[in-house]
């Protein structure tokens, strides 16, 4: 059941658009992940559904009733923000206790949706302290109790471990999809951390330049990205690309990297003759020794990253190139080896060069 | 973390205590001058060992000034009151006016918007002269002359922009993700200003408050021209020591005294708020 719905919701301030006709529905208990670069408009996004912030067009249907011109208190939304926002003149407690008591719950009903919040979130040793005597974690945990203590149907979560440190991000990344799920609220979860995005979203919308460029599940937006764009700000390192175009020689379909012709997959025919971007993941990239046939290259410089190894390389032609190999890998290459390069099937991409699409043949 | 050598520990401390016997010494004169009689006073050369007496605080307290030309009736603990009584009703005025206009100032941008505050703060910076005129006038065809309500309303004049730009710039601080968060909870527009954002302006408040206050009490040229002797504050009612036979300097010095005890205390009480909000004003204004 549609849940949340925004038809071609439009925010500008004065001449500046921030984003124009948005469409996304999400189903009743989904988490759907906005992600896009700083300034793309995600807050603001979360704003206009909280009621906080009006749209310039558009209309914001919660539970199928337009709710585009009711007030924020009348939307039974819970909002997390990214600099937490905790009243700083009240407790812990209260400030979790704040949406339950403009429900005007009873002293009993009030006692334990705290208690069931603060329990679930484990910040219930911490509920009499002010919030500047919280550390920023339990800070931004007191935030996500506050939002979840009234049981709202749409939970907007702001980039809430932006401002947490690594380590209780890596772990709070793994309890969160818990605890979304049973709060059973649809969730609009805005972050600009692609792993992040892919650890919690049942889908995944892409904004960039004022529209989604993709909504799609974590798998299809990583495995094929509707644009550059996208495929360049999923993946880390990012994805390698070269100008060129494709060409075909008797059967064999093929691109030019840094001058020396790469076969690619065939069902790029419908593409010959057409200036594109190749792109190919770092993990796509597989490494034989210089005997083997492939793309030849020279190893430049050795990263190891914890459980993957990522290598700088440049090829015959001088197109430079990143391959990430498994750590746990025996035979990574030094620095200097020559090695040949292939790339795995289904990891290369083809997108338009100036138009930046992807093209699926 | 102190890197100060002595000698410079030195230097300050002497440097501070010039200042300070600059400007405390005046006040120290004052209050010995109000227990000695006129002719000690004036006495040359002028020395610090004088009979103390009590006779100033007496003659301002009963209202009978005794001068060698015969006695005198002085209204002055009338003055007293009615400076408490003007300073208190405009600051609690310029508060319920000033403070839902410098939160809309702070939070909402509209038309002409900037233009207001602008004009309002204006005021603070007009010479009272230049105003007086066409008050007078004004007052004497709205028949407001010589009341307290045309008294209140003139102070506005000090109270309003000091109390307006002072808090705008304190509600400006407050994140409106905090008032954002409150009414997403469920609180209505008005009480997530009386609950979050007045709340956490308070320093703030209390601060222009006193100020106001303090600027509201030393007024002198609005009450000299817009009342009479009824309605008079200490500042103006002081011209009344200016007498046939002299000036009445033990009495002058009583009189003040009596007259900054109600700032200074205010003042001492909210030091603190005080220059966080001075400091406040400055970097946000």
């Amino acid at each position: 059941m549609t849940q949340l719905e925004l038809k071609s919701v439009s925010k500008s301030f004065g001449a500046y658009a921030v984003f124009e006709s948005l469409d996304l529905k999400a189903d009743s208990g989904e988490i759907v992940v906005i992600f896009g670069g700083s300034g793309t408009g995600k807050t603001i996004l979360l704003r206009l559904i909280a009621g906080v912030q009006e749209p310039t067009s558009g209309t914001i249907e919660i539970e199928g009733q337009d709710v585009t011109d009711i007030a924020p208190e009348h939307r039974n939304v819970g909002m997390a923000f990214q600099n937490f926002a905790l009243f700083p003149h009240m407790s812990a407690w209260e400030n979790i206790a704040t949406p339950l008591r403009a429900q005007k719950a009873g002293a009993i009903a009030l006692k334990s949706g705290v208690d069931r919040v603060a329990k679930l979130l484990k910040i219930d040793h911490v509920l009499d302290h002010a919030p500047r005597e919280l550390s920023n974690g339990q800070k931004q945990r007191t935030a996500l109790a506050r939002a979840l203590a009234a049981e709202p149907r749409i939970l907007l979560l702001d980039d809430p471990l932006r401002n947490v440190d690594a380590k209780l991000r890596f772990e709070m990344r793994i309890e969160l999809p818990r605890l979304l799920r049973q709060s059973g609220a649809t969730v609009l979860y805005v972050t600009q951390d692609y792993k992040e995005a892919m650890a919690l979203g049942d889908r995944i919308a892409v904004l960039a330049s004022g529209k989604f460029v993709q909504i799609a599940t974590p798998q299809d937006i990583y495995m094929k990205p509707a644009n550059l764009s996208v495929a360049s700000l999923f993946g880390d390192p990012s994805i390698n690309t070269s100008e060129t175009a494709v060409e075909m020689t008797g059967k064999i379909i093929s691109v030019r990297l840094g001058g020396v012709q790469v076969p690619i997959d065939a069902h790029y025919t419908p593409f010959v003759g057409r200036a594109v971007t190749f792109g190919v993941r770092p993990e796509s990239v597989e490494l034989a020794g210089p005997k083997s046939a492939g793309l030849a290259a020279t190893v430049m410089a050795v990263t190891p990253l914890n459980e993957r190894t990522v290598l700088l390389l440049k090829s015959e032609g001088g197109w430079e190139f990143l391959a990430s190999l498994p750590s746990s890998s025996t035979n990574i290459p030094k620095p200097g080896a020559n090695v040949k390069a292939t790339f795995a099937s289904g990891g290369t991409h083809l997108f338009d060069k100036t138009a930046g699409e992807r093209l699926d043949g | 973390m102190d890197h100060t050598s002595t000698l410079e520990k030195i230097i300050r401390g002497v440097l501070i205590a010039l200042v300070l016997v600059f400007f405390l010494f005046p006040i120290f004169w004052i209050f010995l001058m109000s227990f000695q009689t006129n002719e000690t006073i004036l006495r040359i050369p002028p020395s610090i060992v004088f009979a103390p007496t009590l006779e100033n605080y007496q003659a301002l307290i009963t209202g009978k000034l005794q001068t060698t030309a015969g006695n005198l009736d002085i209204a002055f603990m009338h003055n007293l009151w009615n400076s408490i009584l003007l300073s208190t009703c405009s600051v609690a005025l310029s508060l319920v006016l000033g403070v839902p206009a410098a939160y809309a100032f702070a939070r909402f941008k509209f038309r002409l918007g900037e233009d207001i505050a602008f004009t309002l703060l204006s005021f603070r910076f007009a010479p009272p002269l230049l105003v007086l005129l066409p008050l007078s006038l004004y007052f004497k065809t709205l028949g407001l002359t010589n009341t307290y309500v045309g008294l209140i309303w003139v102070y506005q004049l000090i109270c309003l922009p000091l109390i307006l730009w002072i808090v705008r710039g304190y509600f400006e601080d407050i994140s409106p993700d905090i008032e954002h968060a409150y009414r997403i909870a469920g609180n209505s527009w008005w009480k997530t200003f009386t609950k979050i954002a007045v709340p956490l302006a308070m320093p703030g408040v209390a601060a222009a408050g006193l100020l106001a206050f303090i600027f509201a009490w030393n007024n002198f040229v609005f009450a000299l021209i817009l009342a009479s002797a009824d309605k008079q504050p200490v500042t103006v009612g002081a011209l009344a020591f200016v007498t046939a036979s002299g000036i009445q300097y033990g009495q002058i010095a009583a009189a003040i005294v009596l007259s900054i005890t109600p700032t200074l205390a205010l003042a001492l009480y909210a030091q603190r708020y005080l220059v966080e909000g001075l400091s406040m004003g400055a970097v946000k204004g």
